[in-house]
């Protein structure tokens, strides 16, 4: 009976052999040895040109299979329920009122509040910016979509093929990828570090976190445009971004060399924190460290005044937004008084979501995602360095910054703090709608009350 | 995952509360993803806590009273079904309505919805704005921004020019006849 299966045995290995081979060949020939030069065969712009059609297609099936069915398409944006108008508080109670009439309390001014109160419970700006973004358009990726149901069978069997190639194909390819690249990270940072300190350290370092890098971004299949590359941060300075996703990271760290700062981790993010180091100055805290603001702004600015070390990475965000607007910047990092680069990251949504949203999925069920999702393809700008002016505090500096990061990128500059996703809200929000409402009574009407008071005696 | 009409159909008695309410489809879908949004734990109810989370609700002067307003008397949650007849107050008046005698009013006619703004006065709902509570609203709209006695003597004079028969204290009558006509279309969400 074995030698009966034993042919057959022999040959299945022979087959599982030659495919492996075959198969790793393809892979150092496309993707690893581009990626430790930097150089670039063109095969992810033509898959991404080759998606942006299918998808366009996708969409025109659908809506017009919808039409014929006459069923009713859900679309985020054009079935709002409320009508916004931005309109400030003493317009509205104003028109309220039927054209200012006596500019004091009138019984229904209340619905002015309610009416906000209301709306807000129906849609708010804030968690809208923390869930992803709705889209107009299909990527043939269920998770972001309301509509899918059994239209034609067109689309769903190339839905059906697109699960098929994304989980079976891409995912195990990007996994693949994925190790290789952490692992020659760590691999290769602890062999530099056994070098002396100077130039060839440097140098050896730069190529290694580069080479690593780049395998990373090819093991998410990020199409990255670079724009304004002139801009490039240097040494001495800080560099600093809108933050949607960890990926962040990686799609900065591929084009440039930079110092990252963050909280010591354990587990794996710990040994490749800790293999990073020994090639380069990073800036790691302790969770204890990190509550002393003077100690941080310490280390900064003592990296920062060493030109020979690398420009420092900050998000001052500090929590991953959704890429549809930035919130207000942290004043920590512009306090040191340094060059500031600013990049602006934004995501084109039609490929895959790439904001992290952090209270809803955990950071391997999030890899996953990302790694299942047909491209992450982002445009990444280089804006001209800016310091602090005469005069400036921090926390206009930032605003400064964080506007024109806003511009570069087409994202919505909200005033809203990024710790309101996990904190309170500040009684100062409440105070100032009173504030408003109360200079719209009391303001001008201030000699009328007083004349109330006095007749009421 | 799952077609319109199928995602219709997992919110329960979903035909009836069209009707009730007069949403459409597409809103009931959409106010359905919002309440299964703000109910982060998945229950299947919401509490005050889940509308406190909303930050600008947090902001807005009479936030709790709002959020007062979906809970019954006595009640600690809201369902699906109470929550959407309560924004259903909220709709803009359908004009072309006919006028059946025998058929309930609408949710968002104007009377209903100067019921639910009296009500968030009437906080004891016995049927009348007291003088104090006049003066706790006009507290909550206009905090440490105006004097007490300033207070008062708004609360003074808006209780003289619309009590009518002179009880010292406005009833949902009185308060119908000083809200101006122009309510609807204005101050609520519009489609």
């Amino acid at each position: 009976m074995e030698s009966y299966l034993f042919p057959f045995d022999s040959l299945i290995c022979m087959l599982l052999g030659i495919s492996f081979t075959v198969w790793f060949t393809l892979l150092l020939v496309f993707i690893i040895v581009p990626a430790i030069f930097g150089v670039s065969f063109g095969i992810r712009r033509l898959y991404m040109k080759s998606l942006i059609k299918l998808f366009e297609w996708a969409t025109l099936r659908m809506e017009r299979g919808a039409k014929e069915k006459n069923q009713h398409l859900y679309k985020p944006y054009s079935n709002g329920i409320i009508a916004k108008e931005p309109l400030s508080l003493e317009q509205e109670i104003q028109d309220m009122r039927r054209g200012g009439a006596e500019p004091e309390f009138d019984m229904s001014d209340i619905f002015y509040f309610c009416r906000r109160g209301v709306e807000s419970i129906v849609d708010d700006e804030v968690t809208k910016r923390f869930t992803a973004e709705e889209l107009e358009s299909w990527n043939l990726l269920t998770r972001s979509n309301y509509n899918f149901h059994h239209i034609s069978t067109q689309l769903t069997a190339l839905w059906g093929v697109g699960v098929l190639i994304r989980y079976g194909f891409l995912l195990p390819l990007r996994v693949t990828l994925a190790f290789t690249g952490v692992g020659l990270l760590v691999v290769l940072t602890s062999i530099v570090g056994l070098f002396p300190n100077g130039r060839m350290k440097s140098y050896l370092s730069d190529k290694v976190h580069l080479m690593c890098y780049r395998i990373c971004v090819r093991a998410l299949t990020a199409i990255i445009t670079y724009h304004d590359r002139e801009n490039k941060p240097k040494n001495g300075g800080i560099c600093v971004a809108n933050h949607t996703s960890p990926i962040d990271v990686i799609i900065l760290a591929s084009d440039g060399c930079y110092a990252m700062v963050g909280q010591v981790h354990g587990g794996l993010i710990g040994v490749i924190q800790r293999a990073m180091v020994k090639a380069c100055p990073h800036i790691w805290f302790e969770r204890s460290e990190v509550k002393d603001r003077h100690l941080v702004a310490k280390r900064l600015s003592d990296h920062v005044a060493d030109k020979s070390k690398l420009p420092i990475l900050i998000f001052p965000e500090g929590t991953c937004i959704n890429n549809t607007s930035v919130m207000m910047f942290k004043k920590g990092s512009f306090e040191i008084g340094c060059t500031v680069y600013p990049v602006a990251i934004k995501y084109d949504p039609r490929f895959g979501d790439a904001f992290w949203n952090s209270s809803k999925f955990g950071m391997v069920n999030y890899l996953l995602h990302m790694m299942s999702s047909w491209a992450i393809v982002c445009s990444v700008w280089y804006l001209p360095p800016m310091s602090r002016m005469e005069g400036e505090d921090a926390v206009q500096f930032a605003n400064r910054v964080k506007a024109a990061i806003a511009r570069k990128g087409g994202l919505a500059d909200l005033l809203w703090d990024g710790g309101l996703k996990r904190g309170k809200v500040k009684e100062v929000f409440k105070e100032e709608q009173q504030k408003l409402y109360s200079k719209v009574l009391v303001g001008r009407s201030r000699h009328v009350i007083s004349v109330h008071s006095k007749c009421h005696q | 995952m799952g077609s319109t009409s199928s995602t219709l159909l997992k919110i329960p008695n979903v035909e009836v509360l069209m009707q009730e309410t007069g949403f459409s489809p597409a809103h009931m879908i959409r106010l359905h993803d919002r309440f299964k949004a703000l109910d982060k734990e998945g229950r299947g109810h919401l509490c005050p806590q889940d509308f406190g989370a909303i930050k600008e609700l947090a902001m807005n002067p009479i936030g709790d009273r709002i959020i007062g307003a979906f809970f019954c008397p006595g009640k600690e949650t809201v369902d699906f079904h109470t929550f959407v007849k309560i924004l259903a107050h909220f709709r803009p008046v359908d004009k072309n309505r006919p006028k059946e005698p025998n058929s309930p009013e609408p949710i968002n006619s104007r009377s209903n919805k100067l019921r639910f703004a009296f009500q968030l006065y009437d906080q004891d709902k016995d049927g009348k704005i007291s003088r104090d509570e006049l003066l706790k609203v006009l507290q909550a709209m206009l905090g440490m921004q105006v004097t007490e006695e300033q207070l008062e003597s708004i609360a003074d004079r808006t209780i003289q020019e619309a009590d009518l028969d002179r009880d010292d204290a406005i009833s949902f009558e009185e308060f119908r006849k000083v809200s101006p006509e122009i309510l609807h279309s204005r101050c609520f969400i519009k489609v």
